[in-house]
């Protein structure tokens, strides 16, 4: 399955999906130093992040989770890349910051967690093997 | 979105890394917000600068953003810093030397306009201070949306922000008019009239009739409190707000504040004094003429206050009080006047149980976190205090 969305930060990523079908925060939502999701409200809560292509419809609270971004980068617990239905500011400059690549204009509830996708975020698409 | 052939450059890495991150995030945020161009601003005033709050993560990215050469090329002032134990205050001196590295006025207040970032009606801004915006935009007719941290630290380096938002003529018109019918006089009248707005209009952009505030910090506080407990960034008031004459075009929805609107918040935030531990005023950070008011106030109270009163204020304001000998007077009640600092981004937990305060944003924060809270005006705060 092949989907198109937009470019927000370049860059070319492949590897295993981990999809939340809620809003994700990074501050106080995801630990910087291990990855883990600890966002009370998430449905992958417990999971870690790391290494793997995140994708959920759209970041929420506080500005500060662009720096939570950034330190999992620092910290080898970043994702490969970032899919999202809606970029807002947040997890936007995150991903710069950190240079994640991401996407955003993807219907994320058509997207699994453990499926194998390739994402091109300079031509906006993301293909999820079938 | 255009960009000229030197953003371009910039955007390549032409001028180095830390300009071309700066740049990365302003046009990612004018892509995600379809703004056409970068407008160069007048100032930027910066969010995350309390250690509490950006923690070790932020302090790591300014100082790789500092060490790679990263300079402010408009005037750029800084949001209040916290307060905290001797390790807390390492911590915090270091956030802001990286600031000062980067070229930043490290005066930290959320009054700025008190002093060295004052802008004027019509010029670009990029400033993240809830309050500070609401206050640019309304008052003065500045404009500025509200920046995240590090998106006006990115347009303080590039000298510009995207041209989208409350930049935009189109966007400052008013979406929907308030109607005042409670009566709203004093100061804590106001802010609890902000609380209760910001609660029910969300981001909208109030036009606000039947008030007409006697001081400009009446109006900073009504303001204050809508971007607390709401996120408006603009309001208009009918009479008195700079741009209120061409802000109401279409046919707009109305609502009506009522006596009981404004009553309802003031008694959301009535706790005993017997819970109370502190007295806080100067949220935003007090004026001049706040903390002359709450020294008379104190001297014709006559006896010192049993619990410790602080006013939070800017550096400026506060060597003015220092010098007309206001902050002595306010010392001799068990006051104290604490410049460039802010209980709200301060890890005070477990220092205080009850926050007395005349501040709507304030009591909004603390009760948040778990204190009770009093909100009453500052005249009646002093004279009622054990």
């Amino acid at each position: 399955m092949k989907m198109k969305g937009r470019k927000i930060v370049g860059g070319k990523a492949e590897g295993e999906l981990i999809v939340s079908q809620k809003p994700l925060s990074f501050l106080g939502g995801v630990d910087p130093e291990t990855g883990i999701v600890t966002d009370a409200e998430s449905d992958i809560r417990g999971q870690s992040i790391a290494g793997k292509i995140l994708a959920f419809p759209r970041g929420k609270g506080s500005t500060v989770g662009s720096y939570v971004i950034y330190a999992l980068k620092k910290n080898g617990k970043a994702p490969k890349a970032i899919i999202v239905g809606e970029a807002e500011t947040i997890v936007a400059t995150g991903a710069i910051i950190a240079g994640i690549p991401m996407v955003d204009g993807i219907d994320v509830s058509k997207l699994r967690s453990g499926d194998r996708v390739r994402v091109d975020a300079d031509s906006g698409e993301v293909e999820v093997e079938d | 979105m255009y960009l000229t052939k030197e953003e371009e450059l910039v955007l390549a890495g032409e001028y180095g890394y830390a300009l071309q991150k700066a740049m990365e995030i302003l046009v990612a945020l004018g892509e995600i917000y379809g703004a056409d161009r970068l407008i160069p601003i007048k100032s930027a005033q910066i969010a995350g600068v309390s250690y509490k709050n950006i923690g070790d993560a932020g302090m790591e990215f300014l100082r790789d953003f500092a060490d790679a050469g990263a300079k402010v090329s408009v005037y750029t002032t800084l949001n209040p810093a916290g307060i905290g134990d001797d390790e807390f205050m390492e911590k915090q001196r270091e956030v802001l030397e990286l600031y000062r590295a980067m070229g930043i006025e490290t005066t930290s207040t959320c009054t700025p306009y008190y002093g060295a970032n004052l802008p004027k009606f019509g010029d670009h801004l990029a400033w993240s201070e809830s309050s500070a915006v609401s206050f640019a935009n309304s008052i003065v007719g500045a404009r500025t949306n509200r920046e995240g941290g590090p998106s006006s630290l990115a347009a303080a380096i590039v000298g510009k922000t995207p041209n989208y938002g409350l930049h935009l003529d189109e966007n400052r018109k008013a979406t929907v008019v308030v109607e005042v019918e409670a009566k709203v006089r004093t100061f804590v009248d106001y802010s609890a009239l902000g609380y209760h707005l910001g609660k029910t209009l969300g981001n909208d952009v109030p036009y606000l009739r039947g008030i007409q505030p006697e001081r400009v910090e009446f109006l900073k506080e009504l303001g204050a409190a809508m971007a607390a407990s709401g996120s408006v960034a603009l309001y208009h008031v009918e009479g008195e707000t700079p741009e209120y004459r061409d802000a109401v075009t279409d046919k707009l929805e109305t609502i009506t504040v009522e006596e009981s609107d404004v009553k309802a918040v003031r008694e959301a935030f009535s706790d005993d004094w017997g819970d109370i531990d502190i007295i806080l005023v100067g949220c935003p950070h007090a004026s001049l003429a706040e903390i002359k008011e709450i020294a008379e106030l104190l001297k014709m109270r006559g006896r010192p206050l049993k619990i410790p009163l602080f006013i939070t204020a800017s550096r400026a304001v506060k060597a003015l009080a220092d010098s007309l000998g206001y902050t002595e007077t306010i010392e001799r009640y068990n006051g104290r006047i604490i410049a460039d600092s802010c209980l709200v981004v301060s890890p005070i937990k477990g220092w205080y149980r009850g926050i007395a305060t005349n501040s709507g944003k304030s009591a909004f924060y603390f009760r948040s976190f778990g204190f009770k809270v009093r909100l009453d005006d500052a005249e009646k705060l002093i004279k009622e205090a054990p």
